[in-house]
């Protein structure tokens, strides 16, 4: 990694530069929501004027610019009753702009499902091979809890990472091709006082935090709440739309798809981002539903976020951003779900003990 | 390895074996790819009908057969229903195989159990080949098949050449006899009242419908074989076959990457496994 600092005018001019030259999508105002908020999404920018510089956050994540909500796998063309397949890995280069820290843990993670283990898939490699990613710290909102994930700071997963240190960025190069981009504008080795100042902006975000999670052994506490009635309690209110899984950065489960075009002589293969939350998740052809109540799903979903994915991997896979917390029409959060969970273990701690004061 | 597009395969015979099941024998039509295809007992293949989509298929042929592959299918869904308008000569692909197999090699030398319900026969077919293939390594096998009906028994034209050439004990049991049928009546778990089970030395292979995994291995457990020696075959909804789609995760366990085959001890470990 290779530190520099740079004035925000040219740090503007280069964005401006490198978004001019390539197709990139960063955070713009699309809308503003009922309480006048605006609401921000990634977006193609074609210019640094475009971007909202200093969004908060966007409604949905930018994992859809890399593994895309409908993505063609392979091509068939039938012809005299024999067939051939197509198959295609290649992906345009683009460049990702403003991802926060938690967003960029998010595409870590995707990363580590997608291309680790026995099966790297070709088509997210070669999606996130072409991807340069400009990272911007930020403020959190007061629902986020990327801290209690830990997920708050990142030391890899992106090219060029920007902290705002008043009238300048204090900038984190993480590759050559960061480097060499940005040979053709000012920078600076960063002082003393720079680190300072990038040290107190990190204290500012630490400290603004509203919101804390406990997730500490979290994975056993859920394993010993799988029959909990708070699943069915949460399961009656959840609407198993699926809206959460689609804004999540990390969520990533799919479904695969056969389509005849009309000519009936080609048909096209497709992967599909899918929600555990869907009532035909994890039902098996001729009917049989695994998965059959709300409750259910929902608790499988919060068993990959915090369980499942931690026992794999070592680690959770929810970062924090709560965007699934803000989009669900039934006002469901993760905080209030854990808590839930603890609470009702710590209250029959309660029943089965009696507390300190009344010995 | 074939992950992401499949051998392409030639329909080479389909033999009804019920109402509902076919045996379907394909070639891969590469002479390369036949040579490189390998696979264990208890695996899968992703089976596609191309412009219809992909379903999990456990392979039924002995692992020994380098010529075809034998497919047990169900006309079920989507992709089964297509299949069986597919005629000798169709084209398919196949992606695979996948996932965990029963090891054979540490039953070796012991009392073999084969206990398979209705369509469950289909992945215990692999073993009963490999058996076949290495009879001198086993010493007692014993195969218990249930159905619900007598005319659902799959592979019958089989059982007397599994019976006198591969000295295996086959026991048969219907739930709803009909007229013609001579043979046992009632639930699967009640032929083990006529055989010997060395607890000791004895390996247990179950496949059939989730129902049938509580009771036979509740009672194989109370019989004395330690769960570490019974082995089931999971079934899950799966779409890629390769640990990304989640469709078949139980609890922090894929099916298609741990499974589809579990020793029973991982499985009473898993929540909402059966």
């Amino acid at each position: 990694m290779i530190y520099k600092v740079i004035t925000k005018p040219e740090f503007r001019a280069f964005v401006d530069a490198l978004v001019r030259a390539n197709t990139s999508y960063g955070p713009r105002q699309v809308d503003t929501g009922r309480d006048c908020e605006p609401i921000y999404q990634f977006m193609p920018v074609s210019s640094a004027s475009d971007i909202a510089f200093d969004y908060t956050v966007t409604t949905s994540s930018a994992k859809h610019l890399i593994m895309p909500f409908r993505e063609e796998l392979s091509k068939f063309s039938f012809r005299d009753g024999d067939w051939d397949q197509e198959v295609h890995y290649n992906a345009p280069p683009i460049v990702l702009f403003g991802l926060r820290p938690c967003d960029i843990n998010a595409i870590n993670l995707l990363d580590e499902v997608m291309l680790k283990g026995a099966y790297p898939s070709p088509y997210y490699l070669a999606r996130r091979k072409n991807t340069f990613i400009i990272g911007m710290d930020h403020l959190p909102l007061p629902d986020c809890f990327c801290k209690s994930m830990n997920r708050h700071t990142t030391d890899h997963g992106f090219n060029l990472f920007a902290s705002d240190i008043g009238d300048r960025y204090f900038l984190s190069i993480n590759s050559s091709k960061a480097y060499n981009f940005l040979k053709e504008f000012e920078t600076a080795d960063p002082t003393e006082e720079d680190d300072c100042l990038l040290i107190e902006r990190r204290k500012l975000i630490k400290q603004s935090f509203k919101t804390n999670v406990e997730v500490t052994g979290l994975p056993m506490f859920l394993d010993l709440e799988f029959d909990s009635p708070i699943w069915e309690k949460w399961g009656d209110k959840c609407l198993n739309c699926g809206s959460c899984a689609m804004v999540c950065p990390t969520c990533y489960c799919y479904n695969v798809e056969e389509h005849f075009e009309t000519d009936l002589e080609s048909s096209s293969k497709q992967r599909r981002l899918y929600s555990c939350n869907l009532v035909d998740f994890a039902q098996v052809t001729g009917g049989h539903n695994f998965r059959p109540r709300n409750g259910d799903r929902l608790k499988y979903r919060y068993y990959h976020h915090y369980r499942g994915f931690a026992v794999n991997d070592n680690q959770q896979i929810c970062v924090g951003c709560n965007r699934c917390g803000r989009t669900c029409l039934a006002s469901i959060n993760p905080k209030d779900v854990i808590n839930d969970l603890r609470l009702e273990k710590e209250s029959c701690m309660t029943c089965v003990s009696p507390s300190p004061e009344k010995i | 390895m074939v992950t992401d597009h499949g051998y392409k395969c030639r329909i080479t015979n389909i033999v009804p074996l019920s109402e509902h099941e076919r045996l379907f024998q394909l070639r891969i039509v590469d002479p390369r790819e036949r040579e490189l295809f390998a696979f264990r007992p208890g695996q899968f293949l992703m089976l596609e009908v191309p412009g219809y989509g992909e379903a999990p298929i456990s392979i039924s042929s002995a692992t020994s057969n380098r010529e075809f592959i034998e497919l047990c299918i169900r006309k079920a869904g989507h992709v089964t229903s297509a299949l069986y308008e597919a005629r000798p000569g169709a084209f398919v692909a196949v992606r695979g195989p996948f996932g965990t197999s029963f090891p054979m090699e540490s039953m070796q030398d012991s009392d073999v159990l084969l206990i398979a319900g209705g369509l469950g026969i289909a992945p215990l077919r692999a073993p009963l080949y490999w058996i076949k293939d290495h009879r001198d390594h086993y010493r007692n096998v014993r195969f218990l098949y249930g159905a619900k009906e007598a005319s659902q028994l799959l592979f019958t034209y089989q059982f007397e050449e599994w019976k006198t050439v591969s000295h295996i004990d086959l026991h048969t049991i219907v739930e709803k006899p009909d007229g013609q049928w001579r043979g046992h009546t009632g639930m699967i778990t009640s032929l083990f009242d006529d055989i010997a089970i060395d607890p000791k030395n004895t390996w247990a292979i179950v496949c059939g419908p989730p129902v049938m995994f509580k009771s036979v291995c509740t009672h194989l457990d109370k019989l004395g074989i330690p769960m570490n020696r019974m082995f089931v075959s999971l079934e899950r909804r799966m779409h890629c076959g390769m640990g990304k789609c989640c469709r078949c995760m139980v609890g922090s366990t894929f099916t298609c990457l741990d499974g589809p085959v579990f020793d029973y001890w991982s499985v009473i470990n898993l929540k909402e496994a059966i």
